[in-house]
């Protein structure tokens, strides 16, 4: 599938701006994590902005930006209206959650309800964009239950990352968190690794001979492509990866998105004050790169049936 | 709304059975549709840089040509020409990924439509469809799809005989057909059945509509009937005659 920037951009930023509203909702009116008005101010602009640029990303991916309103009709059968409609009901407690605790300082009590709902709702979005690719049939690398689980772990690895950077930028870094978000981290490398070990490289799902049912004959190869010149479909879905390319990704991948900011966010846990605070935000860009070649690497990687009448299926 | 409908007992399945037997690749249907369609229901089917180095535009309907069969064992294999239009499937993924309405699946004869003013472009559909049936419109940011001609199947201002798809009503040699699956007496239920018609990618679980008809199988010539494996080789005869030809000229030119 062709990697389209403004996708590969939603998901990441979304993914890590809902992983930070979770984490917020669920341990600030707990008292888990520090309840100034500045850190409150911050930490929320960063979370809600990660996730409106992403969507507002999203929506330039769209061939009537202006129509987008109409996504939020289909809930009852498409996971892209039901993620739709998810992240704009994440406002609302955010809102009730946002005013109570920057502009009267008092995250706790009821507005700590509207906070938690906040959360459950961060990771609800999270989850219907995940299915939305994992509800596909017609890409093996997505139609999986590997996938589901895969997002909402890169999305409570970053977001916890995120939390713990802001918390140790205003001097409240919390040990606990702090292994915490290099346990997350840990998780979602070993989620991710299981998943490119299983599809990585795999082919489509279905063969040329199913597709054309001409299987009864022997073998089927393409002998004539029906138009001389790429059309939507090569454009969009026969994207293919080159595989030294794709190894180089991976490696970014791993090392960038995963063991980087999981050694700082340990050696932050260890030095502590001004130093952890620079090491967190050294391990926020590296991660954001790591996410990115990730994110491109689920994208590009990703092999749709159609390639089976394009001969494109044993080639790669 | 991109629910899908309930699915009524004998309900009317409008599709097409694509004869692989006698298709011969000439890409008339191909032609006839954008010829129809970019005037029709989804119009326009957009061209971009027509006459440009990078050609590009919207098709519902392309030939494919595939070889099946062992390779490099002579005349094992054969070339099949492979035309592919939306199956105008039983449970189109399709409709039911549109997040907006925009993609529906008609009751009262099953075909699938875009309704161009709801879609928001934003292409899920294309990659939900498993056989590439959709493509996008650059030019108007929406999705378009095979009509199944429903302008011209329904359309009063046609002659009977013209009420069918472009595809169909062009075919050179009569290789698409066009009519009611749901039907078992139907002309094309009885084609699909005499012919064992099958369904494209049925382990995806989309029970196309449409309708594959087999190349026939070569008919097997009788060994007393084949030429002989040495053909080509002189036999005593003839070398004997040759040998003759030969003394001839040596004689005549001394």
């Amino acid at each position: 599938m062709h990697p389209a920037f403004s996708i590969i951009f939603f998901t990441t930023a979304s993914g890590a701006g809902y992983g930070l509203l979770f984490a917020l909702g669920l341990l600030v009116p707990l008292g888990l994590l520090p309840q100034g008005s500045g850190f409150g101010f911050v930490a929320l602009a960063v979370g809600l902005g990660l996730v409106t640029a992403g969507l507002l990303s999203s929506m330039l991916h769209l061939g009537h930006p202006e129509r987008a309103w109409r996504a939020l009709s289909q809930w009852r059968s498409s996971w892209l209206s039901r993620e739709g409609v998810m992240s704009l009901l994440t406002y609302a407690p955010a809102a009730v959650f946002g005013i109570a605790w920057v502009f009267f300082g008092e995250p706790g009590g009821v507005a700590g309800l509207f906070g938690w709902l906040m959360a459950a709702l961060a990771l609800v979005t999270v989850y219907c964009t995940a299915m939305i690719y994992a509800s596909l049939k017609t890409i093996r690398q997505w139609h999986n239950p590997y996938v589901p689980p895969n997002y909402l772990l890169l999305s409570l690895a970053s977001g916890l990352l995120l939390a713990n950077t802001l918390a140790a930028l205003f001097g409240g870094a919390r040990g606990w968190l702090l292994v915490l978000g290099a346990l997350a981290l840990a998780a979602a490398w070993v989620a991710k690794e299981a998943y490119w070990r299983a599809f990585g490289t795999a082919g489509p799902t279905a063969t040329p001979e199913s597709a054309t049912g001409l299987g009864r004959l022997g073998r089927v190869r393409l002998l004539e492509a029906p138009h001389s010149e790429e059309n939507y479909l090569l454009k969009e879905m026969g994207f293919r990866a080159g595989r030294e390319h794709a190894e180089r990704l991976r490696m970014i991948a791993r090392g960038a998105g995963f063991a980087a900011p999981l050694a700082l966010t340990l050696l932050a846990w260890l030095t502590g004050g001004v130093v952890a605070a620079v090491l967190l935000v050294v391990a926020v860009l590296a991660a954001a790169a790591g996410l990115i070649a990730e994110r491109w690497l689920f994208f590009a990687e990703a092999k749709h049936t159609v390639i089976n009448y394009y001969g494109g299926a044993r080639a790669a | 709304m991109t629910s899908l409908p309930e699915p009524m007992p004998g309900a009317k399945k409008l599709g097409l059975v694509i004869d692989l037997d006698t298709c011969v690749g000439c890409h008339a249907c191909a032609v006839a549709c954008k010829e129809w369609n970019t005037g029709g229901h989804m119009a326009p089917l957009t061209d971009l840089a027509a006459y440009g180095a990078d050609p590009d535009g919207v098709w519902f309907n392309r030939i494919h040509s595939f070889e099946a069969g062992e390779q490099g064992h002579g005349c094992t294999s054969r070339t099949v020409h492979f035309p592919k239009s939306c199956l105008h499937c039983e449970k189109p993924d399709c409709v039911t990924v549109c997040p907006t309405g925009a993609s529906y699946k008609r009751a009262e004869d099953g075909i699938v439509l875009v309704n161009e003013s709801l879609c928001i472009g934003c292409k899920l559909c294309s990659w939900a469809c498993p056989y590439g049936a959709r493509e996008f419109d650059e030019d108007v940011g929406v999705m378009k799809k095979c009509t199944l001609c429903i302008d011209r199947i329904y359309n009063p201002h046609l002659e009977a005989e013209e009420r069918v798809p472009a595809c169909v009503m062009v075919c050179p040699t009569s290789s698409r057909h066009f009519g009611d699956l749901g039907d078992p007496d139907s002309a094309v239920s009885t084609l699909v059945r005499d012919r064992r018609g099958y369904d494209l990618m049925p382990e995806m679980g989309y029970q196309p509509v449409n309708k594959y008809l087999p190349p026939r199988p070569r008919p097997v010539v009788p060994e007393d009937q084949r030429v002989a494996r040495n053909a080509g080789q002189p036999s005593r005869a003839e070398k004997g005659f040759a040998e003759l030809l030969r003394w001839v000229d040596k004689a005549l030119t001394r």
